[in-house]
């Protein structure tokens, strides 16, 4: 194994100044009953055999708190396809993390919710794949989903977790974006995220039967802003728009490697969940090092801190400390080169291509769906 | 801003929304679902004092005889405060019980 450098340098060797991470992401497991197409999980899935042991997640836990992690989420996949997630629940929680779980509300029955609520957790996600059985079943690839859903979403409300729905928005179902969010409110929630598809991973192979038109995201942006003013004090509204409609990229993770970090599932450390599509990055494992180290020194971390690395149009741009150039990860996949401008930027030079693209995929004729699998045999 | 709160109406944390210490920065936060918002001194102060019993009128009382400050201005800056918490359901709020 080579060693780590002495010193916090990004991919040219300019120095950079780490700070402290806020939140982690903790994908305990790749494994879901699901089969969602727009799953953010990587193309290529981790198997149950390589996932980290529930005690190898308490020491990582123990080591993100006293980084200055405050709060983790547990995700997947689906958490609960792991057994012993109540054990690693409570391992996060008794570091002394705020401890979110993400779910799809498939697989925990109302008795593992109680023990969940006993270990700690604070704050139930449940996604939502649509708002009534037949598109929830068809997105999700599960038939009888959504009752399940529908049920799990009772129990959270009666344990007393607090409760946020996960709504993912798309060509196939923006039209129902209000029912969505009363739908939130009737289940009780605080809070909706309403995020468009990402077309990372498993998305971007179905890009032209789930990329939403202009219209769609105008529409979507005015149901937002209605329903935030009628909603004031009684649910919180979070909503991703698509990025290629805006000028400007989004300040990807707050900035590469300055707020947060994802834990895979096989323990590989990852600035942000996408990062494995840059082909070339490699990436440490809490098996092999400290979190603390792995965050301060390893390679991945470093690459693209600060703003030494950056290309024209950003190196010369007043906007490179507030969006850090947009998503690596999306300038990887569009310009094939991981340290360009964010193609989404008006700036970038191929941004007529991507918008061109995507109006292009927003009017193709296909519904049908690539749902995520996993690879036989292997 | 129109308040979420008035003077009678308690004030209290929610399940899920946690007052604490970030002992690695030294500062004080407030924990909630997907947030984690760093206090200043006057907010943490202000926060301290929700118990779940007392009115926000009670506490302004309270915090204007500790801090020998002014209760008009302190009662709107607590209204204020919790407002945008309330906006963010990071802060709830009940009704004074009935009297019988
Ligand atoms: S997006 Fe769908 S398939 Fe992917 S982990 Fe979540 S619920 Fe499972
Ligand atoms: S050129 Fe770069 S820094 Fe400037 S707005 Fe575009 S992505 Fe952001």
């Amino acid at each position: 194994m080579k060693d780590l450098p002495a010193q916090p340098r990004d991919l040219d060797g300019n120095p950079v100044a780490p700070g402290l991470p806020m939140a982690m992401l903790a994908e305990i497991t790749h494994r879901c009953p699901l089969s969602c197409p727009y799953c953010s999980n990587p193309v290529e899935l981790t198997r149950a055999q390589a996932e980290l042991p529930a005690e190898d997640w308490a020491r990582v836990f123990r080591e993100a708190a006293d980084l200055g992690v405050l709060q983790v989420h547990i995700s997947g996949g689906e958490p609960g396809a792991r057994r012993d997630l109540a054990q690693i629940a409570e391992s996060a929680r008794a570091a002394g993390l705020y401890v979110n779980l993400i779910t799809s509300g498939i697989g925990i029955t109302r008795q593992r919710l109680e023990e969940l609520d006993s270990k700690g957790v604070d704050h139930v996600q449940l996604s939502l794949q649509g708002i009534r059985p037949d598109m929830a079943d068809r997105i999700s690839g599960h038939p009888g989903s959504w009752d399940k859903k529908m049920g799990f979403a009772g129990w959270v409300t009666e344990i007393g977790f607090p409760l946020t729905i996960n709504a993912v928005v798309h060509r196939q179902n923006m039209e129902r974006l209000p029912d969505m969010i009363e739908l939130a409110e009737t289940l009780g929630a605080r809070r909706i995220e309403v995020a468009t598809v990402q077309f990372h991973g498993w998305a971007d192979l179905n890009r032209k039967a789930l990329m939403p038109t202009r219209e769609q995201a105008a529409f979507a942006r005015q149901v937002v802003n209605d329903a935030r003013i009628r909603l004031r004090g009684r649910m919180v509204i979070d909503y991703v728009p698509a990025d290629h409609h805006a000028v400007y990229p989004k300040a990807c993770m707050g900035g590469w490697g300055s707020t947060g970090l994802n834990v895979a599932p096989d323990g590989s450390v990852l600035p942000c969940h996408a990062a494995g599509s840059i082909g070339w990055m490699r990436f440490e494992n809490v098996r092999d090092r400290s979190l603390s180290d792995i965050w301060h020194l390893s390679e991945a971390f470093n690459a693209f801190r600060g703003t030494g690395w950056m290309t024209e149009p950003c190196r010369s741009c007043e906007r490179k400390n507030m969006d850090f150039g947009g998503c690596r990860c999306q300038a990887m996949a569009i310009a094939g080169d991981a340290r360009a401008t964010d193609p989404v930027c008006s700036k970038s030079p191929l941004h007529a291509q991507v918008v061109a693209r995507a109006e292009e995929d927003a009017g193709a004729d296909t519904a049908e769906l690539i749902y995520r699998r996993m690879k036989k045999g292997g | 801003m129109d308040p979420l709160i008035a003077p009678e109406d308690i004030p209290y944390l929610p399940r899920g929304v946690r007052l604490e210490d970030d002992r690695v920065r030294g500062i004080r936060v407030l924990q909630a679902p997907e947030r984690a918002m760093q206090l200043d001194a006057i907010g943490d102060a202000i926060l301290s004092e929700l118990d779940g019993e007392r009115s926000m009128a009670a506490i302004a009382s309270d915090l204007a005889t500790r801090y020998q400050a002014p209760e008009d201005q302190i009662t709107g800056d607590i209204r204020d405060f919790l407002t945008g918490l309330i906006e963010r359901r990071m802060v709830f709020v009940k009704s004074p019980p009935k009297e019988t």
